[in-house]
């Protein structure tokens, strides 16, 4: 078999296609991350650097400058502090309430499970919408409050599904024997059947963070207070406006103009990446175990 | 303890749902039985009726003038008004085109790149290389749409920026990209296909991996090229897969990603670039029209669920497999 899938590529033409095959994904792949690369070296590149050489991937003078800027902004500092903060809490919260949903769930001879799965799905399917849950957030008197930047999308219903049909193909055996030993479904969960869902948790918990951590409509509908707003606004703010003053970030250092947005880019995306190499190994997998129809 | 038994008697596999067993006991006890498992899903439960079930109660203020200081249930009720007023108003055949072809062009071109990519990188026989690109490709997926639009900020910005630079130089103009209305739809694409095509791979390359290895051998020994294996065994193979992503991409028609178009918009291509998700939180968020904006938001609602189980129905009549 080995020889004829050698085969398979070996004529002149098939070498052909895969030089140029290669060649291709190599230049997509470059392109998915260049962009940022330019960000990164623009955001340690000097101002003149910046306006007058179009494109670089190494500047030819580094300086902290635009970062020694942003970390001498309370506003910027305050931000920064809040979104780790929302975002570490949140996602414990969104996990915790969607894990412990999901475990019931998974036992098929559960009373009400049906119909509960059915309302889970017809919330996946149909929603009513910006206005109606902004009005439900107000009534909830969670409007400028950190709770509104996790509460409203706390189990997401697809993660939900996934997860419990994860908790299902589990052995029960193992639970049972739990159960014999004489502990109770909360302590089944926690002992015998969380500690199996490692990589899955694992990668909702990424799913979920970098939800809420990218998260720009929910800060922009409940947050009326910008002393609470999140990274993602801020970086909207600077980004946006053609230049920043002192003032505006409320900083010691003055802001370059151009090398500050460089920098604030990369700040707010650079705990996204990192998490992201611990994580990827998990994530094709825990995606598709939730495509075993359950 | 009894409860070992009841969990044995109930069988692994799924469908349909086991008979309750041992009949004889009272509801009670059973309630009993399960009562650690209703607890753990009682926060849950909440949830969805607080922040899914309540807003779907709460949307129908769009059959009624909604006036917060009256509640929802005060506000009187006009009927189909507000739906009327959006259907006649000169901004909506504006707001269907520009969602519509920002729609149009995710289907027709972000969507089939994703299976190229998919097919090209199945292609690719050193293990290494395809794990790399996998890695590079899934990277802006975790990007938001914050940094994505300040991004395209950055590469077009006027007199600094290197794609701002490198076009005005290919085709001697000096256009600014990020508020010339013609730029719009462009810029939109391509930063679709830049942060979601290569998280989209996913999906197929795992259906890509099922293929039946053996149909490649025996096509080979028939003489079959590489893109006759593609076109008779690879696509037919992952056809299914296709439909299903297809189905799923209908649904998302009128729902054209409120950051990214927000984050895109300015006071010069607001022509092109008003769909119905930022229509809706103009009125409604910025100018208080409840009732109005969740009338719109309501249509638009409606519409996809009937596209995916209109093309869900389709797929089906063509012997495809649908979703439902």
């Amino acid at each position: 078999m080995a020889s004829t899938t050698y085969q398979r590529f070996n004529t002149r033409a098939g070498r052909a296609f895969d030089v140029v095959n290669v060649l291709l994904l190599v230049a997509v792949g470059l392109l998915a991350v260049v962009p940022f690369v330019y960000v990164l070296a623009g955001s340690l590149a000097t101002e003149y650097e910046i306006t007058t050489r179009p494109f670089f991937l190494w500047p030819h003078e580094i300086t902290t400058d635009s970062y020694a800027s942003i970390l001498s902004s309370d506003i910027f500092l305050r931000a920064f502090v809040t979104t780790v903060v929302v975002t570490f809490v949140g996602t414990l919260v969104q996990l915790g309430l969607t894990a412990l949903m999901a475990y019931p769930l998974s036992k098929v001879d559960l009373p009400g499970r049906r119909t509960i799965m059915m309302l889970v799905v017809f919330a996946m399917v149909f929603s009513a919408g910006m206005i109606p849950m902004f009005l439900v957030v107000k009534q909830l008197g969670l409007l400028d409050t950190y709770w509104a930047l996790f509460l409203p999308m706390a189990i997401n219903p697809f993660s939900l599904i996934i997860i419990k049909n994860f908790f299902q193909q589990l052995p029960i055996e193992l639970q049972e024997s739990a159960t014999i030993d004489g502990a109770n479904e909360l302590q089944v969960l926690r002992h015998v059947v969380l500690p199996l869902s490692k990589p899955v948790l694992a990668t909702f918990a990424l799913f979920y963070a970098v939800g809420i951590w990218n998260d720009y409509m929910s800060p922009l509908l409940y947050l009326s207070d910008t002393s609470k707003w999140t990274l993602q606004m801020i970086l909207r703010q600077v980004t946006a406006s053609a230049q920043m003053s002192a003032e505006d970030i409320n900083a010691d250092v003055p802001p370059p103009a151009q090398g500050i947005k460089f920098a604030v880019v990369i700040v707010a995306t650079i705990p996204v990446l990192l998490a992201y190499p611990f994580l990827q190994k998990h994530f094709a997998k825990g995606m598709l175990i939730g495509s075993v129809k359950g | 303890m009894s409860t070992v038994a009841d969990v044995r008697a109930a069988p692994a596999a799924p469908s349909p749902p086991p008979a309750p067993p041992r009949r004889q006991r009272t509801l009670g006890r059973r309630m009993a039985r399960y009562k650690w498992l209703f607890l753990m899903m009682l926060p849950g439960v909440v949830y969805f009726l607080l922040f899914q079930y309540w807003p779907m109660y709460g949307a129908q203020i769009a059959f009624k003038d909604y006036v917060p200081f009256l509640g929802i249930q005060g506000s009187e009720w006009v009927g189909l008004k507000h739906f009327t007023d959006f259907f006649s108003n000169p901004d909506f055949p504006r707001l269907l085109t520009n969602t519509l072809i920002l729609a149009a062009l995710g289907l027709l071109v972000a969507f089939p790149l994703t299976i190229v990519l998919a097919l090209l990188l199945n292609e690719l026989r050193l293990t290494i290389l395809k794990r790399t690109v996998q890695t590079l490709v899934y990277i802006p997926h975790f990007l938001s749409w914050t940094v994505v639009v300040s991004l395209t900020g950055l590469l077009f910005a006027v007199g600094t920026g290197p794609l701002w630079t490198a076009l005005n130089g290919i085709f001697g103009t000096s256009t600014d990209f990020l508020t010339d209305p013609d730029w719009f739809r462009p810029l939109i694409l391509l930063q679709t296909i830049w942060k979601s095509t290569g998280w989209g791979t996913i999906i197929f390359l795992a259906a890509l991996a099922s293929v039946d290895q053996e149909q490649y051998e025996a096509a080979i020994i028939d003489g079959a090229g590489r893109w006759q294996r593609t076109w008779h065994i690879t696509l037919p193979a992952i056809r299914p897969t296709i439909v299903v992503m297809l189905i799923l991409q209908t649904g998302e028609i009128l729902n054209t990603g409120f950051e990214q178009i927000y984050l895109m918009s300015n006071a010069l291509n607001r022509s092109v670039a008003d769909v119905f998700d930022t229509y809706v939180y103009f009125t409604g968020i910025e100018q208080g029209a409840y009732s109005y904006s969740t009338a719109v938001g309501l249509s638009k609602a409606i519409v996809g669920v009937i596209l995916i189980f209109g093309t869900n129905w389709l797929a089906k009549r063509f012997n495809q497999q649908g979703i439902f």
